[in-house]
């Protein structure tokens, strides 16, 4: 098994015809994804990659049944784009997209409210279960199938971390990047919600950053309901206050939002904490080891 | 984005927030008429982007228009250093020059979006005029807060929870949630990741007056905000800042360390940074490269690197996803044929196109120190730091 995607997944692609939407498309289909269907108003008719093109996600849905979306739409139109794909009642939405407006994210959730739909981003790498189904932009050949689940708030930081773990020879579930943005559709809890009712997932690595507190809500949840091992690195611990670090969401405001606030709750928890960003993938052979013997 | 507290204040006037009668200066003659205007005794308030500006020296009373003039000339022209602000402070171009209340309690207001929540959250307490975060520590239970339902808007009850949690008089309840509700609007109109009033006076007269005014935007809702864009003060920033914005990269915060950093990717980046600090050297800067497709901002960040007088080495690391490791390599080869390096490089490559960019590297002749993989690259840099590898 796996989370979230997988051989079942139907992928419908908005902003299919952009730049980066068509090259991304690409390369998910060239990974085995199923992409079924792209998204972008006035193109409608139309074909690109061999993937029939629509004017709205309601009817794209309606003759693929796609039900998956990701979304390559320029930030002050996706907002839009997520409750489209929510109207038109896709479980799965994943938003590539970076710097969209707070407010609007703020009208986005409040909207989700109530309905099933799962949102993964904004301003993320997307989701992949190796050797299933990518819905992302992460570079494919990196991953390798297998038992570790992989949560995190940065994409080439994640990148290095699956190197390391693929080159110790240990695979992935599932790779789950919920984005830098300070209101992500999906926390770590989310996330490690789904890990820890997963067959196939035996340890699960997080990978934190600076701001917010959903390093400290992650701890809450293993303390209370997590059954898998958890390794944790949190970045930034170099990192000025007061300064945005790249992402919307990494700057520290106030004393929870440290790194070493997050690394002090997760190791409470009983947390692995890696020593350092090098050394995530060793940390969780180590506890992978512990496991097995 | 931050914005001067002049700024913030002629902007929560629009939504009809009381603020103290005054005026912006920018010398001491301009501070004397201001002050000659308004009449009585004014406060002399140094106009910079940091807090602690009170305990700073920054903020000044003065009883005649000569005063406020002699206040102004011994601030204008200088650098404040507060705690929030490195040693070499920041510039003063101007003053406020604003009527001094008599002050009988001093509170707090804020707007923020509640990230566990995703609403705004409005937080009031009635032990203003310190940090938020002291009281937080030392008094929660003096602390009121409520989440607001975008789609209904603030509501009245909400303001009178605030308002009597605040100890406010029955006058001043009505008074206060009018006060919040502007400010709630403010927020939500202009795109704000804060909105705060610290403190919010409640004058010996009885009235509400928001002494202080602080304002922060959201940088990615800027593009809908133009009047809000122009008044953001670059001389306010590290130039080292302004300058890589000039050039393209928008991601760079400088620090204070001798190991320059270029990496693609913000987490990555931090990563970068503190694993530095782990092999025991410090990072010059962070610096996020992007996503690229030309070679023009690796140029630039090598440009950066020049500039910046506390960088002795440099270390490259690309994790290639989106970014194409053969453009970067590409861009470093163009770097050292348009300028003189005068720092060892070390260049840790992975990712997409990976062959092909250490293929350009080692072809092109120029004497850097390759890595083998993220740790190698940072002890690398801290011995070149060091000056035990070249």
């Amino acid at each position: 098994m796996s989370i979230l995607v997988d051989k079942g997944t139907r992928l419908l692609v908005q902003g299919i015809t952009g730049g980066e939407g068509s090259f991304h498309t690409q390369r998910c289909i060239e990974y085995g994804t199923k992409v079924v269907a792209g998204v972008t108003p006035g193109k409608g008719g139309n074909q690109i990659l061999g993937v029939p093109v629509y004017n709205n996600v309601e009817r794209a849905v309606a003759e693929t049944e796609a039900n998956a979306s990701i979304i390559f739409v320029p930030p002050a139109f996706a907002a839009d784009a997520i409750m489209e794909a929510t109207d038109a009642g896709i479980p799965l939405i994943v938003c590539i997209t970076e710097g969209i407006p707070v407010m609007d994210m703020v009208k986005v959730h409040s909207y989700l409210k109530g309905k099933s739909t799962r949102l993964i981003g904004p301003n993320c790498p997307g989701v992949i279960s190796p050797g299933k189904c990518k819905v992302g932009i992460m570079v494919g050949e990196i991953h390798l199938p297998g038992n570790v689940g992989v949560v995190s708030r940065s994409g080439t930081l994640t990148y290095d971390v699956v190197a390391q773990l693929t080159s110790l020879g240990i695979g992935q579930s599932t790779c789950v990047g919920i984005g830098g943005d300070a209101l992500p559709g999906s926390t770590f809890v989310d996330v490690l919600k789904l890990f820890n009712v997963d067959n196939d997932t035996k340890v699960v690595v997080i990978v934190g950053e600076i701001g917010g507190t959903f390093e400290q809500e992650a701890a809450e949840f293993i303390k209370g309901e997590m059954t898998k091992p958890v390794v944790a690195f949190v970045a930034g611990s170099t990192a000025p206050s007061g300064k945005r670090m790249g992402h919307a969401g990494a700057i520290i405001t106030g004393i929870a939002g440290r790194a070493s606030e997050k690394i002090k709750a997760l190791s409470a928890v009983g947390a692995m904490i890696a020593p350092n960003p090098a050394e995530i993938g060793l940390t969780t052979k180590r506890v992978l080891d512990g496991i097995s013997t | 984005m931050k914005v001067h507290e002049y700024q913030a204040k002629a902007v929560m006037s629009q939504f009809g927030i009381p603020v103290p009668k005054g005026k912006v200066a920018s010398t001491p003659a301009e501070s004397r008429a201001v002050a000659e205007e308004i009449g009585g005794r004014v406060m002399v308030k140094a106009q910079v982007y940091a807090g602690g500006r009170g305990r700073a020296g920054g903020i000044k009373v003065a009883d005649t228009p000569e005063e406020a003039g002699e206040i102004a000339s011994r601030l204008l022209g200088t650098r404040l250093v507060t705690h929030q602000t490195g040693a070499e402070g920041v510039p003063i171009s101007r003053v406020l020059v604003e009527e001094a209340s008599e002050v009988h309690r001093e509170l707090y207001i804020s707007v923020l979006v509640d990230s566990t929540t995703r609403l705004p959250l409005m937080m009031a307490s009635e032990a203003g005029g310190m940090e938020i975060e002291e009281v937080t520590q030392a008094a929660p239970e003096k602390i009121f807060k409520v989440s607001i339902d975008p789609a209904v808007g603030f509501q009245p009850f909400q303001g009178r929870k605030l308002a009597y949690g605040m100890n406010l008089t029955a006058k001043q309840v009505t008074e206060g949630t009018k006060l919040m509700t502007g400010l709630y609007q403010l927020f939500m109109t202009k795109d704000c990741c804060l909105a705060e009033i610290n403190p919010l006076a409640v004058t010996a007269d009885g009235r509400l007056l928001a002494l202080d005014a602080k304002l922060n935007f959201d940088d990615n809702a800027l593009f809908r905000h133009k009047d809000i864009q122009e008044l953001h003060d670059e001389e306010q920033e590290e130039p080292l800042e302004v300058q890589a914005r000039q050039w393209g990269i928008n991601n760079y915060v400088k620090m204070d360390g001798n190991i320059g950093c270029m990496v693609n990717g913000a987490g990555l980046a931090m990563a970068v940074n503190d694993l530095i600090q782990y092999c025991g050297g410090s990072a010059a800067n962070f610096l996020d490269i992007g996503t690229l497709n030309t070679t023009d901002r690796v140029v630039n960040a090598f440009r950066m690197f020049v500039a910046d007088s506390g960088v002795k080495v440099v270390l490259v690391n690309i994790f290639g996803g989106m970014a194409r490791v053969d453009v970067i390599a590409k861009g470093i080869v163009e770097a050292y044929q348009q300028m003189d390096i005068p720092f060892p490089v070390v260049v840790r490559l992975a990712g997409t196109n990976v062959d092909e960019g250490k293929r350009i590297l080692s072809e092109s002749g120029i004497n850097f120190i390759e890595a083998e993989d993220f740790y190698d690259g940072a002890h690398k840099a801290v011995q070149a730091a060091k000056g035990q590898i070249k």
